[in-house]
This record gives C-alpha cells, structure tokens and sequence, in this order.
C-alpha cells in the first residue's frame, strides 16, 4: 500500500506503544514530549491501515501459537478507533507533566489495541490484564485516598475478570483443543466463565458498579482515556465471540434501561455521564445479541461514533472540573458567559449522543434500530426507542444545561486551555463529520452494506421522538417553575434523590450493613484467631519453625526410613 | 557406531564430560598452589566458565535426545567408570555451572565484606571443590561415584557455611548440624548402594538397572532403595528432613547462599530422580509405594514451609523455607509420575534455580549495605536501592508463579500434571499454597518499599559487580518465562527418557569415547 509493509508486518503495533512507554521517560517535560505522545497513535493507525489484513506477527510461546496481530474488518475499525481516542486523549492532557500517567495512557491504549488485535485468547488475556493494570494508574495519579480506594476496587474486579478469563481459557482449550478466538456458543462451563468475564469489562447490569464509581474518580484527563477503551474493548470481545447469542439481546435492553434513572437523579456530572456510558454500551450489546452482519455493523460504528461523542462529553466536563474545581450539577450554572467555546463543543457532544440528525449518533444508532425491527423483536425496538429518549433528557439535556445554563452559579471561569478547546475541537468536528458523510465511516465498518440513514422515515421518526422529548421536559420547567424560579426543578429532582431515594436506600443499606458487619465481624474474630494459632504454630518462635537438636533430626531421620521400609514391604 | 568407538578420540570436543569435571577439579588446588590473593578469584571464574561452556556444548549435543558416555581412562563399563550425560543432566549441568559462573562475580563483593581476608584464596578453593562435587554426583554414571562426588560436594560445603563466622557465630553450629546431617544422609546413601551392589554385584548404573529387573522381588533391593531415598530426600531438604537448611542458609556468607540453594538441593533431586526411574524401575517405585510418601511429604512441605515463610522476619530465612516448600514442588512432580509432572520437576528445578538465585542474591546486596537481613532493618532500602529492590520484585513475582516469569511456567506444567492425573484437588492445593508465596513476597515488598529507610544504612545503591550477576538472573527469570524452548524442550525430553526407565538409558548412545 502507501510503503513498504513487510518491514512492519511483523511487528505487533502494542509494542510500539510499549517501547513508546519505556523511553518516554528519557524526553524532558514539556513540547517535545507532548509531540511524543501524540505522534506514536499515528504512527500506530498508519501500521493498522496500510498493513491489510491478515495475520501477522505469530510467536510460539510454550507449545500455542500465539497470534498477536489478527487484522480484519472487526478489529481494524475498533484499533483505528482507539488510536483515534489516544490522539485526541492525548491532545486534550498536552498540560500534564505527570510522567507516571503519561506511560500509563500509552501502555493503557497499547494493551488495547493488542487485545483488539489478539488472534487467541491466551494472547488477549495477557493484554486483557494489561489493561487492568495500566488504567488503573490514571485513578491513582489524583493522589486522594478515596482515589485510591476506588483504584483499588477497580483493580480488583479488572484483575478479577482476567482470572476468570483464564480460566475459561484453559476450560475451553480442554474441551475444543484449541485457544483460537473465535465465534463460541455459550453451553460450556468454559465458555460461559469467558463470557461472564467479558461480561465484567462490559459492565453488565449487577456487574456495572466499577464503572460508576472508578471513572468519576479519576484525574480530569484520565477519565477521558478510561471512558475510551476498557468497555469497548469488551464490546470487541463479545461481537468477536457471542455475536448472535440471544441473551445478550435482553442483557442490552437492561443495560440500556436502568441507567436512565440512576443518570436522572445523579448530581456529580462526570457519574451522569458513566451511567450513560452504560446505556450506550446497551446499544451495542443488543446489537451484538442480533448477530447479523448489519447489526455488528450497527454495533461497530456505534462504539466508533460513541468512543468519539462520549469522549467530548467527558471532555467539556473534565474542562469545567480543571477551570471551576467542581463537575457537581448543583454547584454549575451559568457558564456559557465565559466558557462559550466548550459550551458549544458539548452541545455537539449533547447532540450526537441524543442522535440529532446531522450528527454521529444518529447515523449509527439507527443502524441498530433498524436491525432490531427488522429482526422482528418489537419489544426490544420500542424499550430502545424509550431508552434514546432517556438518553436526551440525561445526556442530551442534563449535562449542558446544568454547566452551562440553568441558574446562575455566580461563577466566571477562564475559557478552557487552548489544547483542550483543540481536543475539543477535533472530536466535534469527527462528530459532525460523520453525522454528514455516513458513508467514510460505513467504508471501513467490518461487513460492505448498502444502507442509507437518511431516509424520510428515519429522519421525521428520530425529530419527532427528539422534539417531543424536549417538549415533555420544557412542560415540567413551565408547570414547575410557576412563582419561584428554575430552583423548583432542581429542588423537585433533588427531593427524589436528595432525600426519598437515600432514605429507601438508607433502610436497605442500613440492613445490608448489619449482616455483612455482622458476616465481617465473625470472620475478623476467626480469622484473626486463625490467624494467631497459625502464628503460635508456624511463627518464628512457633513449634514447627523451632530449630531441632540434632538428635530430633537423627529420629526423624530414622523414623522416616522405617516408614519407607514398611510401606514398601507390605 | 562401532568404527567410532574404535578409533581413538582425541579432540576437545570429545572429551567434554571428564572435561566438565576436570577443570573445577584442578581449579582448586591451584588455587591453594598459587597462593596468591589477586588470582585466587580469576582462576576460580575462569575454571567456571569454562565449565560452563563445556555444559552449554554437552546439553546442546543432547537436548533431543540420546546420551554421551564417556569411559574413564578408557576403561569400559560396568568395570571401568563411565561418565554418562543425557537430557536430564546436562540441564542440571548447565544450571550448576551456570549459577557458579554468575555468582562469582558477586561474590568479590560480597565475601571482601563477609569474610576476613586471610580466608580468600582458601574460599575459592573449596568453592572449585564444591562446584566438582556437584558437577560430578550429576555428570557420572557409576553409583559409587555418586558417592564419590556428593562427599566432595559436601564436605566442601560444611566449610563454605562456617565461614559465615567471622558475621556470626552461630554458622558454626549450622555448619556442625548440617555436617551430622549430611553425614548421616551420605551413610545412608552408602548403606544403600552397599545392598544394592549385595544383590546384583555391580555398580554401574545402566547394569545394575538390568540386573535389578532380572532380580525380580527382592527384599535387599527393596531395602536399598529405601535408604538411598531418604539419604538423598535428606540432601535435598525433603519435608521433615529439612531442618539443616534454614540455618545452614541462613548463617552461610551471601554468595554460598546464592550458590548453594540454587544448585545443591537440585542436584540431589536430579540423583533421586536418575536412581527411582533410570536403576529402579518406575514400576518398581509404584510397587514400594514411594510415590505416596514422597507426594504427601511434598504437600506438607508445600503448606507448613510457605506458612513458616509467611511468618519470617528475616529475609534470608524467609528465603530458606519458601526453598523448602519450593522443593515441595518439584518432589510432588515426581510423586504425579506422569511425563508432566516429570517435565515439572524437572523445569521447576531450573527455574527455581534461577530465581533463588536472583533473590539470595539480592539478599546479599542488601546485607552489604545494611549488614543484615531482618525485615525492620532493611525497610525502604527499596527505595535507596531501587535496581536492587527490582530485582527482588521480579524473583518475587516468579517464586509465585505469576505468567510471563519462569515461575509461571513450572507450575503450568504442574497444574497440568495434576489435571492428567484427574487429581483436580491437587491442582486446587498448589493454587492455594501459591497464594501463600503471594503473602510472603508481598510481606518482603512491602518491607522494601513501603517503610522509610533505615536511617543507620549506608544509603547508596549496591555495586555493578553484584547488580550485574543478580540482574542476569533476574532478566533469565523473565526471560525463560517466554522462551521455554531450551527449558521446558530439554525437560521434556529428559521426562521422556525417564519414563522409559533403564530403557531410556540403553538406547544407542550419540557417541561413545574412551
């Protein structure tokens, strides 16, 4: 293609990120680093695109053959897409000079593109933990002990559904023989404990809380990164693997659905924005349920546009946090007086994760609706239609509106850094790029179609669905805020989640919280015991660490043969 | 074949295996001759790497199969002694002369701080002897020899340990327990080989081997086996023989440590395994019941030894006894009796060698700089010695077996052995007792990095003579954690043969020299 690919074909682009990581340390601090780090993600898409597919790069590690570059339309589009999130990541932490996140971001998105790219599970296991490990630097690096606490739950989980991965592995490998990443069915002990690991990166509902509570927690740049890769690196997995297993079809439709309302009564906006994270990755994952070519169509883009839009949102609000120390709903307001630039860019965030016509979201989110009523599951389509709505009055509606409009918070920031407005930039441009010219992102989707989103139906379904939406939350601004002013809506959502909420959650976390101390507290009391006895007993000073005269050890000796002697005589 | 072995052979390369042996052999009393402090240290190195190399070009003659034999003076066997290098030991071959070659260098450093001058050229020396002895139990193929060899080995060890008394006196008690000690471990081994040579009247292992099978049942056989398995289960430190090592470890001066965990006890192992499945016969094992002993002796070991670590506070005896269940390890591979948990004893005794080696290593940068090995004393010294404390990070990360370190790939095979079995309880327990190397490593991490330094340190980073040497085996651990070609090849092979039991050693042989 463009140059010479043999040179680089067998090369596994992870490793540039890699050594990219390793010498990054050696660049001072400052252009030249900057410059750095946001060459090696082009460098790495320009290797995936012109590379071709195939397979690419084999080592032989203790008997497998271990496949590190598989490049193919399903993993070509989501290696382009984190490239594409590193750059513009990157582009948008240009200010930082934290060394130990900036190695962390290149061997986070290198673990990723090598687990997009792995061609057998052992391989995507390997980089399924290096993800874990990497990202979990970027919680770290704010430097509060509740980050750290975070980091460390989240690292357990990640940690957590690697082993679970690895076990699956070998259960499968002892049934099938095989450690090829492929399509599986689920049935098998094995594939379901792969399936349940994926499942854990994916934040499958009762599977989601990581999610909520690490990603929120993380530096202002760090969250932008998180927000890329690990989820949709599950997403990855699950269409390489299940595409077309039916569960998770419904799987999606929940994940689609219960974020709604946690997002509605949330305050932090950044944890807004991860609930809603949840309910896009439901887009996906309905897709993958379907399994047909134009549904993992569907799917792919949709992580594309999503990786972009959501990427935007984090962005503006991560650029609030850095310029106003706070991402809280009820402290915000007003901000469009002297940040006019990012309001904007998040109002282009806003509308392609509401799927406006003319931006990102519409043109891949219809993809799998249509997928959906075309397959013929009606129940499905409309929980989803209602689930788009959610996703405008959360996203679409919630997240601007409070940082940017809505009461006045008195509050005067400085317009975002420059690098940040370009991030920004880029991203709202990619969005309403692909918004306008479907067809360059339908090119490189894994599967040729022929699909055209903007068709009379589609276009007067989604307004109509979207101007209603907007007109259901401008009739409860009216009604509510008759005499006083717009505090009545916010003191309205507030009651259900200020007060009436916790106080049922309360009850129950109160009752949770007798029985698990109550599980704790006799653990503590008998691992502790334990805990001593074995001290007394293999302690330093304890009878079995206690040094023998050597006359015990001559009778041992002596004891020990005629044992030998009488089990091999009988 | 038989034109060759007419001819007589008088290239180098053909005389490898006595070659092997020699060299060290005479190191060590020119050392004594030359008397001379400044070359006491050259020579030893340089007889070592030349050993060494002869172990690279054995085992690369042998690792796919087939055997050297070599015959003493020309002599042939089963009268004459014969010298006999197959997969199984020239791997252990390779390990010996290899970690004499890397510890030497740090041990300039470190026996100049830990041991009185007047006492150098004398150190060397004993190291050559120790290094013959070790060389030889392994290399040879004569069972009287063995014994031979184990007596060099360990009378020049009792001496390495008691030259930790010029640190502390008590390696002069350690010295004298692990003297009585091996003393009675090498009679019994003697006592053994004595019935045996009783009943069939050689001492060649490869004829003695036939003779026993054709013996059938016999009570003499039966008793011999039994004294040669606990003699040698004593050298190798097996559960509840292991009492002599923790101290003898412990109170030894930081390079004999290194050396000596890393290669003794393998050694002895390997020799277990050559007299069980290469004299007797694996159906003869099975039928003494042997494997039932050793694998619960081996469980035990696996669990008290790791809790015992787990409650250490000092370094190096910590080290002693997650030895100890390491070797639990190897001894359980053995006990599986199946061509993986073979290839696992086998890997495992490579591997772990490496990794001890890495670890008592860095153990003795630290007492360099701290002059001790409790955990109070040498806390933060990760952070003043950061290249130091790597390394223990890494040997760490492999004693527990964590992928993409050697460790990993010991226990994978293992783990399998024991799924072949069907014993998926077994594969349970070495998970379990994994855990516990987690909780001992992380207990040494935590000592290092997680504590301010020592204020009465000298804070300065340990020289490049010993980061070079621990660095080595801190990059092998990783490294043979992804390249298991030369590891785990060889010790497929080697399992292979084993199996086969006196079959393996009656195939033709690569090449026979007089």
């Amino acid at each position: 293609m463009g140059f010479d690919t043999s040179l680089i074909a067998g090369f596994p682009t992870a490793f540039l990120f890699f050594i990219a990581a390793a010498i990054l340390p050696l660049f001072p601090h400052g252009k030249i680093r900057g410059v750095f780090m946001l060459v090696v993600p082009i460098i790495a898409a320009l290797m995936i695109w012109s590379i071709g597919f195939g397979n690419f790069a084999q080592i032989p590690f203790f008997g497998f053959d271990l496949e590190l570059m598989r490049v193919d339309g399903l993993s070509r589009i989501f290696t382009l897409v984190f490239c594409l999130a590193a750059f513009l990541g990157n582009m948008y932490a240009l200010h930082l000079r934290d060394t130990t996140q900036q190695v962390a971001a290149l061997l986070y998105a290198g673990s990723a593109i090598g687990a997009a790219l792995a061609g057998d599970l052992i391989t995507l296991f390997f980089y399924w933990e290096g993800t874990a490990i990497a990202s979990v630097f970027l919680i770290w690096a704010r430097g509060t002990e509740g980050a750290f606490n975070t980091g460390m739950r989240y690292l357990i989980i990640q940690i957590g559904s690697g082993v679970v991965l690895i076990a699956g592995v070998a259960l499968f490998f002892r049934e099938t023989g095989s450690i090829a990443f492929e399509r599986m069915t689920l049935g098998s002990l094995g594939t379901w404990l792969i399936f349940l690991s994926f499942g854990v990166k994916c934040a499958f509902p009762l599977m989601h809380n990581w999610l909520q509570d690490s990603y929120p927690a993380a530096t202002v740049t760090g969250t932008v990164i998180l927000s890329a890769f690990t989820t949709k690196l599950a997403v990855y997995a699950l269409a390489r693997g299940f595409a077309g297993t039916e569960i998770l079809i419904y799987i999606g439709v929940v994940m689609t659905l219960f974020p709604i309302f946690f997002a509605e009564i949330e305050n932090d906006l950044r944890r807004v924005l991860a609930y809603s994270l949840n309910n896009q990755l439901g887009f996906m994952v309905v897709g993958i349920g379907i399994g047909t070519e134009m549904a993992l169509n569907g799917t792919a883009s949709h992580a594309f546009a999503h990786i972009l839009y959501k990427a935007l949102l984090f962005m503006s609000v991560g650029a609030v946090l850095f310029r106003t120390g706070t991402s809280k709903a009820s402290e915000l307001g007003g901000l469009y007086r002297t940040m006019p630039l990012t309001a904007m860019f998040c109002l282009v965030g806003a509308a392609s994760i509401s799927a406006f016509p003319l931006f990102s979201g519409f043109v891949t989110k219809s993809l799998v609706l249509g997928e959906t009523a075309n397959a013929h599951y009606q129940w499905v389509w409309l929980a989803l239609v209602f689930a788009s709505a959610g996703v405008l009055s959360h996203s679409g509606i919630k997240i601007p509106f409070f940082m940017f409009f809505a009461h006045d918070s008195g509050m005067r920031p400085k317009e975002s850094p420059r690098h940040m407005l370009i991030a920004m930039g880029i991203t709202a441009f990619l969005c309403i790029y692909i918004g306008v010219f479907p067809q360059t992102l339908y090119a490189i989707l894994p599967f040729e179609m022929d699909y055209q989103p903007y068709t009379m139906g589609h276009v007067v379904g989604q307004l109509q669905l979207l101007l209603f939406a907007l007109l259901a939350f401008g009739m409860l601004m009216r009604t509510g805020i008759h005499p006083p002013e717009i505090r009545a809506v916010n003191l309205d959502t507030d009651w259900t989640y200020r007060k009436a909420a916790p106080s049922v959650i309360g009850l129950a976390a109160r009752g949770i919280a007798v029985i698990w101390n109550a599980q704790i507290g006799f653990l503590n009391r008998h691992m502790n015991g334990m805990i001593a006895r074995l001290n007394h007993s293999h302690g330093p000073e304890g009878r079995m660490a206690r040094e023998w005269p050597t006359g015990a050890m001559v009778i041992a000796i002596a004891g020990l043969l005629a044992a030998t002697m009488v089990v091999g005589f009988l | 074949m038989s034109s060759e072995a007419q001819h007589v052979a008088l290239s180098l390369q053909d005389h490898l295996p006595v070659l092997q042996v020699l060299i060290p052999f005479l190191a060590g009393p020119l050392i004594v001759l030359l008397g001379s402090r400044t070359l006491a240290w050259p020579v030893a190195f340089i007889a070592s790497f030349a050993a060494f190399v002869c172990s690279g070009l054995l085992l690369s003659q042998v690792m796919n199969g087939g055997f050297i034999s070599y015959h003493i003076g020309g002599w042939a066997p089963p009268l004459g002694i014969e010298y006999r290098v197959d997969a199984a030991n020239a791997l252990v071959l390779l390990l010996i002369s290899g970690i004499s070659t890397v510890v030497l260098p740090f041990a300039k450093p470190s026996v100049a701080d830990e041991i009185p001058q007047r006492h150098h050229t004398l150190f060397y020396a004993t190291f050559m002897l120790c290094l013959t002895g070790l060389l030889g139990v392994v290399i040879t193929g004569d069972a009287f020899n063995v014994f031979v060899f184990l007596e060099i080995s360990s009378l020049s060890t009792y001496v390495l340990v008691a030259k930790g008394a010029s640190k502390d006196r008590r390696a002069l008690s350690a010295a004298y327990d692990y003297l009585i000690m091996g003393t009675i471990g090498a009679t019994f081994f003697v006592i053994g080989l004595g019935l045996l040579y009783m009943a069939t009247g050689t001492l060649n292992m490869a004829d003695m081997a036939d003779r026993i099978a054709a013996l059938g049942t016999n009570r003499t056989v039966q008793a011999g086996f039994a004294f040669i398995i606990i003699g040698m289960g004593l050298k190798a430190a097996m559960f509840p023989l292991h009492h002599w090592l923790p101290n003898a470890y412990n109170y030894a001066p930081s390079a004999v440590t290194a050396f000596l965990a890393a290669t003794a006890t393998k050694a002895a192992i390997y020799v277990m395994l050559r007299f069980m499945f290469s004299v007797f016969q694996p159906d003869f094992v099975l039928d003494m019941g042997a494997t039932w002993i050793i694998g619960l002796l081996a469980v035990i070991a696996m669990f008290v030894a790791s809790f015992i670590a787990v409650f250490q506070n000092n370094f190096k005896r910590m080290l002693a006894y997650s030895s100890i269940a390491q070797i639990g390890y190897m001894l359980l591979g053995i006990s599986m009796f199946n061509l993986n948990g073979l290839t696992a004893t086998m890997v495992h005794l490579f591997n772990h060698g490496i990794t001890k080696a890495a670890l008592f290593m860095a153990v003795g940068a630290l007492v360099l700089r701290t002059g001790t090995t409790f955990y109070d004393r040498i806390a933060g010294m990760g952070r003043v010695m950061p290249f130091t404390g790597a390394a223990v990070v890494v040997g760490g990360l492999s004693l527990i077996g964590v992928p993409g370190t050697a460790g990993f790939i010991s226990k994978w095979v293992l783990v399998q052995a024991a799924f072949d079995n069907g014993w998926w309880w077994m594969a349970l327990a070495i998970m379990a007792s994994s855990l516990l190397a987690v909780i001992y490593v992380w207990r040494i991490v935590e000592a290092l990095y997680l504590h301010a330094p020592n204020p009465e340190a000298e804070h300065q980073e340990a020289p490049l003579m010993m980061l070079g040497p621990i660095w080595i085996m801190a990059g092998a651990c990783v490294w043979f954690g992804f390249d298991t070609e030369l590891t785990l090849g060889t010790a497929r092979t080697a399992a292979e043969a084993l199996l086969a039991g006196s079959a393996g050693m009656a195939e033709i042989p690569t090449a026979a020299m007089h």
